[in-house]
């Protein structure tokens, strides 16, 4: 993907209204839901999108989720995460 | 036959899909109608409370996307009542309707239900084909009922039934589509089952049809670009591997049908031998996991050969029950779409005589409509054929 379409840090991206999110216990996941079908996303794709709810900036995201899981240098991965959200209009920004 | 083999319950994903199929009534009468011929020999459909306790126990064992459908399911005064509840359940709602008695107030209780979605099918019968082709009384009613559908919010899905009347006319459905505000678009060539095997000869398309249709599609895509998704479906007579029905036996489709009865898909019950719990007497879970139905055709030791041995068995597990048990007389052989099936010669034959020409719709043997009253006369033909037997 080229730079120029990559997400901005300052960027706050929402889950798309084309989509619903929620919690699946039966499935212990995060899912993505749509008219017939539904994304069971990974457990770092749910972290990433619980979050996408419009109040948070990229970089506020990322330093929320390297808090969370003390960790460092997440910034790439999610926004590499979040370019193939947005083209796969899972998220606004 | 030994008893089916009990999966341990740890390998068997919940029930994500639950078509409710909440009633036979319809107003139309679509010659390829998928509900079972014999529709009529149900009286007593499920009342209210009885479906609330279905979409909470189908909900409290995995399901999350739920389908209202039919028959018309707008033809039962309830379905505001059901889709709420499946709604605040967390179920995904979606309503499958021609779209005839959706009224402005309808909708508006709908949506304040929480109906996620609405699936706008095309009621072309092909008794109304010439009505449905020149977009007359069809297009007024899917006009009025898409404007209800854009203005409410929802995301909309054309889905038009394609056979030999119809599939000439490609072009116009696409068109028409668009000009309603489609989102997608599904071209679903109509599946032989039910109603639809009765009429197969009159409905499998040639295969110079299907190419022209194909290319066709595949041009408007082009013009249209990201203005409208739209799906084409091949009639699998035309394959020579079945397709994955149902994505797999008892894996994640459970259907509902109007008398309570449980199936793995809408169309199992006519598999002889075979018994299929009832939601009146037996709870959702214990029906997905335990039940001789829901776990006859689950793994693989009910295959027969070529399929047991076959590298592809994961692939298309063997095709699709009902069309071997209708193709082939044995519910457990390999689907005849399957080249490698000794029964192949069965599809190859109705692909044969659908490469005649295509006739005006006057021309061609008359197709027998689904109604209640032609469902009786089945019916009746059927037991007649019994005593005799």
């Amino acid at each position: 993907m080229s730079e120029a379409a990559s997400i901005v840090a300052t960027a706050k991206p929402r889950v798309s209204a084309r989509f619903r999110l929620q919690w699946e216990e039966a499935q212990q996941s995060w899912v993505l839901l749509y008219p017939e079908g539904m994304v069971k996303l990974n457990a770092s794709a749910g972290e990433i999108m619980k979050r996408c709810d419009g109040s948070r900036s990229v970089d506020e995201l990322v330093a929320e989720l390297e808090q969370a899981f003390d960790t460092r240098g997440l910034h790439a991965d999610v926004a590499s995460f979040l370019d193939m959200a947005r083209a796969q209009h899972w998220i606004e920004v | 036959m030994n008893a089916p083999v009990q999966a341990p319950a740890t390998s068997i994903g919940p029930p994500l899909w639950l078509l409710a199929e909440i009633t036979y009534r319809c107003p139309l009468h679509c010659a390829f109608c998928y509900n079972p011929t014999d529709f009529a020999a149900t009286t007593e459909e499920l009342g209210t409370e009885d479906w609330l306790r279905v979409l909470r126990e189908a909900r409290a064992a995995g399901s999350v996307q739920c389908a209202f459908s039919g028959g018309e399911p707008l033809a039962r005064d309830d379905l505001e009542v059901l889709v709420a509840e499946a709604r605040r359940l967390g179920f995904y709602t979606n309503l499958l309707t021609s779209g005839v008695g959706l009224t402005e107030a309808r909708a508006a209780a709908l949506k304040e239900a929480g109906l996620d979605h609405i699936q706008l099918s095309f009621q072309d019968s092909t008794r109304e084909l010439n009505d449905f082709l020149s977009h007359t009384r069809t297009f007024d009613l899917k006009r009025r009922v898409a404007a209800m559908i854009k203005a409410n919010g929802w995301p909309m899905v054309m889905n038009c039934v394609i056979h030999r009347l119809n599939i000439d006319y490609i072009e116009n459905i696409i068109d028409m589509a668009v000009e309603l505000g489609a989102e997608y678009l599904e071209l679903a060539n109509s599946q032989y089952y039910s109603w639809a095997l009765l009429n197969r000869d009159q409905l499998l398309p040639s295969r110079e049809q299907i190419e022209r249709a194909e290319r066709i599609t595949n041009e408007r895509r082009q013009r249209y670009g990201d203005r409208i998704r739209i799906f084409f479906v091949v009639p699998d007579y035309y394959e020579t591997r079945p397709k994955k029905c149902m994505n797999g036996w008892g894996s994640v489709f459970l259907t509902v049908t109007p008398d309570g009865t449980a199936l793995p898909c809408h169309t199992a019950k006519m598999l002889p031998g075979l018994s299929f719990p009832n939601v009146r007497e037996m709870g959702v879970r214990e029906i997905w996991y335990d039940s001789e139905g829901f776990n006859r055709f689950r793994g693989d030791d009910w295959m027969q050969e070529p399929c047991r041995s076959c590298p592809e068995k994961e692939k298309d597990r063997g095709g699709c029950r009902c069309q071997a048990f209708m193709l082939a007389g044995d519910a457990a052989a390999p689907d005849p779409v399957c080249d490698k099936s000794s029964a192949h010669h069965v599809v190859l034959e109705a692909v044969e005589r659908a490469q005649r020409p295509v006739q005006p719709v006057a021309k061609e043997a008359p197709l027998i409509f689904r109604g209640p009253a032609e469902s009786r006369r089945l019916i009746e033909q059927g037991r007649k054929s019994l005593a005799v037997d």
